[in-house]
């Protein structure tokens, strides 16, 4: 009988101590959603400027501006950019970004897929390991930018992506990661990073009469990349934080989980106390009984 | 006039000076109170951040872009090295 109790009781232990630790989990991961949303909040009016600019550019150039970045080709060789996370147990994140990407592969570039004109640049451990070991073909420079995340090294890998374009070494570039809603949503996206989507141009654009300096079209051709490098910026950053807020929700999940799981432990742990106790009582009684005989 | 450096990490600097030399693509040039409504390329170079007639900060750029407009100087740098 004793042997059982301390069985429930080596159970219930165990339990709390995973309890513990995903609870720990979960503070670290609040923590460090708060910096990863602080980083975000930073890059804006920086984003947000850039965008102004160009439109303000835009408005005022006349006609076409023949950009290389904007060159359509006939799509031959894709490429993927898949932002993943460095670490597992964050529920299904890490799963979703490399279904997504499979996805868009399946149903945008089958033909190119079979040829094996379709190359995958992870950034993340989970996303690297995954699709180095399905066989793709991977780019492997760029994947471990998460454990030094800064704006120099996200950019290492969006000038790669523009080099590569402009060498015509890839015709199509797409961008798979998460967006960042809120700490329980991940929005999963993909969009066309190159060749750039058409600027329209916009009708209630204000008309300033700027000096541009060197020429609109040089400016042009200098902004372009810089947003281009802040697009990927703002893929991981996002990608960032949608990876902190579903390792907190998941592992709020599991803190929970563990909780139902150690009160119907120590509900069986009570009923075979009791059951013991009983038995010993029993024991005793009929003891006494027969002693009395 | 109002001046604004900006990053994709962050905000370098934030306020009113009396004026800001920047490196542009086709040489440096200054920015002073009231200036005409401009935007134009920066390439490699210092950028010197008059505060007031006394006062400067030095920042060494790689590239970047500047935007002037309504007496408000708009600087954006992918990054900026605050020089002593």
């Amino acid at each position: 009988m004793s042997g059982q109790l301390k069985e429930v009781r080596n159970r219930i232990k165990s339990v709390q101590s995973t309890q513990q630790i995903t609870k720990a989990m979960k503070m670290v991961s609040a923590a460090k959603l708060r910096r990863a949303q602080d980083a975000i909040i930073q890059m804006r009016p920086y984003s947000q400027k850039l965008q102004e600019m160009l439109s303000n550019i835009v408005s005022s150039v006349s006609g076409d501006v023949s950009m290389p970045l904007a060159e359509e080709r006939i799509t031959e060789r894709v490429l993927m950019i898949a932002v993943t996370s460095d670490r597992g147990l964050c529920g299904a994140y890490n799963a979703n970004v490399i279904k997504l990407t499979r996805q868009v592969i399946n149903e945008k570039y089958p033909e190119q897929f079979k040829k094996g004109n379709v190359t995958i640049l992870p950034i993340g451990k989970k996303g690297f390991e995954f699709f180095t070991k399905l066989g793709y073909n991977v780019v492997s420079d760029y994947w471990n930018i998460f454990s030094n995340l800064s704006f120099e090294s996200v950019r290492g890998a969006a000038v790669y992506a523009q080099n590569a374009f402009l060498r015509k070494e890839y015709d199509r570039i797409e961008l798979v990661y998460s967006q960042f809603r809120n700490a329980a949503t991940q929005v999963f996206t993909a969009e066309a990073y190159l060749p750039i989507p058409k600027v329209e141009q916009k009708a209630g654009a204000k008309n300033v009469d700027f000096i541009y300096e060197p020429s609109m079209d040089e400016l042009l051709l200098e902004l372009m990349p810089k947003i281009l490098n802040t697009q990927v910026y703002k893929a991981v950053l996002d990608a960032n934080a949608s990876e902190h807020g579903a390792r907190m929700t998941s592992m709020d999940k599991a803190s929970e989980n563990a909780g139902e799981i150690l009160k119907a432990l120590k509900i069986s742990y009570n009923r075979a106390r009791q059951a013991a106790i009983t038995t010993e009582l029993t024991e005793i009684v009929s003891g006494a009984a027969a002693l009395q005989g | 006039m109002q001046l604004e450096i900006l990053t994709p990490e962050h905000k370098v600097f934030s306020g009113n000076v009396y004026g800001i030399q920047l490196p542009g693509t086709n040489g440096s040039f200054e920015v002073l109170d009231n200036h005409a409504a401009m935007i134009a390329a920066l390439g490699k170079g210092k950028m010197k951040v008059l505060v007031d007639k006394h006062n400067t900060d030095v920042y060494e750029i790689s590239a970047g872009f500047v935007e002037v407009l309504n007496n408000k100087t708009s600087v954006l740098i992918e990054d900026a090295t605050a020089l002593a």
